[in-house]
């Protein structure tokens, strides 16, 4: 097997919390937002990471990234562990993984022009390239994400929501990066500006063989773009298989009630589908459920399940489970 | 037979530093008894104002024209008190966003009761009774406990069920629900869906549910109205509308959509960006981005064409180009 891009294992991400009215000296409570993650990424995969709020997917981002510290665990990009870099390495390695956010115009500064919103990496890394060369490389970039060269001294509110994104793509591409981690790039566009980011993005991929880590709460846009999805749920890993299976085929109780929560665009389908409906809501993650954190709302839970932390099963196809009582489903089954 | 809402040739006007912009313009539509209603657009369609015009709740520098009958009445030329009245008592609203529509600074149980102290002259011991009785309802567990709580205490989904709750107090014939799920997680989404549901079918409550989410409609409405640009595109069954869309926008919005049950290599997509209200085309708001565009498009304005069953669309070109 080639080499892995990125290499995960147990990876945990704690915040130190202290209550409102807490005494300066009681220690800090610990919310695990992300934990026990592990997996690995292949050059040129997309791995598509879905949870809903606070499942810990957009910190697991940041903590690849390095924006926020792991607490346990590592990290190797291109077998290398970032955490122990010095800041100088790391920095080399910086312009290999770049990042896209949700809100599109929240990430670009509004004081700063088009043309020098997508420059930076470029004059950041490679202070001594020349200005011609640093504008043609823009050019070329925004036409390459669907923006006019003209637009260069623009500045980002004149752009609609789906220009932004693309100025966002562009800046992140302007390195070269062999990995790109977006975090919800389609959550804040009308569904026919989703549609076209979506594309030129697994365009993007294909072209420069770009690996990427697609983060977002919509399934059916995750499916579409990943070649593998891993599912989490209150800061761990619950499911992780191929796109295809997981969507037709999931084993995890939880995979099961979110992708029967997704609606079909298909008043047919609708009404002859089985929705069950999962009951409840997500536990407070500074006191997470004991074993499975799950199993509050888990339609198959069993007094085994507080006891300890289910145990990842490898099934075919390196498809992973964690729950001992993992069955197939259909869930776009007609009832 | 009068329709328990009937909207006619409404246009909506806001005064801005640009000059005038009508972020509706000319729509006309009608709801029956215990129908349910999806007005689909997407951002600038104009589909929240038109909710927004019905519940004259609109911003200080909006005006509606046109008319927007309840039951027989015009709720546009209706005075501030008879209208809240008829906002109480008819027709009830719950917004996208539940924390920005509860007070934060009440308890849940007085929020409630007000409601109905107001305008059912309830004692407030009564009131907070059936406040309590009302969430019940929506299944907010322990409500009787739970009701002297403030807003900020409850989770997303929760904050919409206590919406949902207070607008039903004075048991509305018709609630308009302006994406009411959009800020929840799809299994809550499911949750609210459901509850609506529940709702719709055991009060007899005409809805009329404004998204963007064609999933939701495909769900949960018996009839679909597509907005682009302040107009109406198309209307009709939803199944009908889903099967076959008689409007290039439909038929490119619901190609653009990803879908869980099928494996699309490319999305199909429409190209160019939502329109600019204050700066709409002279023709169809949609033609700038259509790919069947004829030269009267962008000239005038189409009209409203009736076809079966019961269908209507505003298009140029013929039926038959664009179901083929």
């Amino acid at each position: 097997m080639t080499q892995p891009i990125l290499h995960v294992r147990d990876l945990a991400v704690a915040f130190d919390i202290r209550p409102q009215g807490a005494w300066p000296w009681t220690k800090p409570l610990k919310l695990h937002a992300v934990g026990g993650v592990s997996f690995d990424l292949a050059p040129g995969e997309c791995l598509g990471v879905v949870g809903e709020s606070g499942s810990g997917k957009s910190t697991l981002a940041r903590a690849i990234v390095g924006t926020i510290p792991a607490t346990s665990g590592e990290v190797l990009f291109e077998g290398q562990d970032l955490a122990s870099m010095s800041v100088s390495e790391r920095r080399v390695h910086r312009k290999d993984v770049q990042m896209i956010f949700q809100d599109p115009l929240a990430a670009l500064n509004p004081r700063m022009t088009v043309g020098d919103i997508i420059a930076e990496p470029l004059t950041t890394h490679y202070p001594q390239t020349p200005a011609s060369e640093v504008k043609a490389r823009v050019g070329e970039l925004m036409e390459r994400v669907g923006l006019l060269p003209n637009l260069i001294n623009r500045y980002p509110h004149e752009f609609s929501g789906g220009q932004c994104q693309r100025i966002g793509i562009a800046r992140a591409l302007i390195l070269q990066p062999k990995l790109l981690i977006c975090d919800e790039p389609v959550s804040a566009l009308d569904v026919s500006v989703q549609a076209q980011v979506v594309n030129l993005l697994a365009e993007l991929r294909r072209d420069m063989g770009l690996s990427m880590i697609f983060i977002a709460h919509d399934l059916s846009v995750v499916k579409h773009i990943s070649d593998r999805i891993a599912v989490m749920y209150l800061g761990k890993l619950m499911e992780m298989a191929e796109a295809k299976t997981l969507c037709t085929v999931p084993q995890h109780p939880y995979t099961q009630a979110l992708i029967s929560s997704v609606p079909i665009p298909d008043p047919v389908l609708e009404a002859a589908r089985k929705r069950p409906i999962l009951e409840g809501e997500l536990p407070s993650p500074l006191a997470p459920p004991s074993g499975c954190v799950f199993r509050t709302r888990c339609p198959k839970a069993q007094a085994s399940c507080a006891e300890a932390p289910p145990r990842v099963e490898v099934l075919e196809g390196d498809h992973r489970v964690a729950c001992p009582f993992h069955a197939p489903m259909d869930v776009l089954e007609r009832a | 037979m009068t329709k328990l809402l009937e909207v006619e040739d409404l246009t909506v006007t806001f005064r801005t530093g640009d000059g005038d912009v009508n972020a509706v313009n000319g729509l006309s539509f009608d709801i029956d008894e215990g129908e349910t209603l999806a007005i689909v657009g997407e951002s600038g369609s104009g589909k929240s104002q038109t909710a927004f015009a019905t519940m004259g709740l609109l911003a200080r520098n909006g005006r509606a024209s046109g008319q927007v009958r309840f039951d027989g009445t015009d709720l546009l030329s209706l005075s501030q008190a008879k209208m809240n009245k008829m906002r109480s008592e008819k027709v009830a609203m719950i917004f996208q966003d539940p924390m920005t529509s509860l007070n934060p600074y009440m308890r849940i149980s007085d929020q409630m009761a007000e409601v109905l102290t107001l305008h059912k002259g309830l004692s407030k011991r009564d009131a907070i009774a059936e406040a309590a009785r009302m969430l019940d309802a929506v299944r907010i567990p322990d409500a009787r406990a739970r009701i002297t709580m403030y807003p900020h205490e409850f989770s997303g989904g929760m904050r919409q069920r206590i919406m949902i709750a207070m607008a039903l107090l004075c048991q509305p014939r018709l609630l308009i629900a302006d994406e009411p799920t959009t800020a929840l997680d799809v299994t809550v989404q499911a949750q609210i869906m459901s509850l609506l549901g529940t709702i719709r079918d055991d009060f007899g409550t005409a809805v009329i549910l404004i998204t963007h989410d064609l999933g939701i409609v495909a769900d949960f409405c018996d009839r679909t109205l597509v907005m682009y640009g302040g107009q109406i595109m198309e209307e009709g069954a939803t199944t009908d509308v889903f099967a076959a869309p008689a409007h290039p926008y439909t038929k490119g919005l619901l190609r653009a959509v990803p879908r869980l049950d099928r494996d699309d290599d490319v999305l199909q997509t429409i190209a160019g960006e939502p329109p600019d209200m204050s700066r709409l085309p002279a023709g169809c708001p949609f033609s700038p981005r259509c790919d069947i565009v004829r030269p009267e498009c962008t000239a005038t304005r189409p009209a409203q064409e009736a076809f079966p069953p019961e269908r209507r669309r505003a298009c140029h070109a013929p039926l038959t180009e664009v179901t083929s």
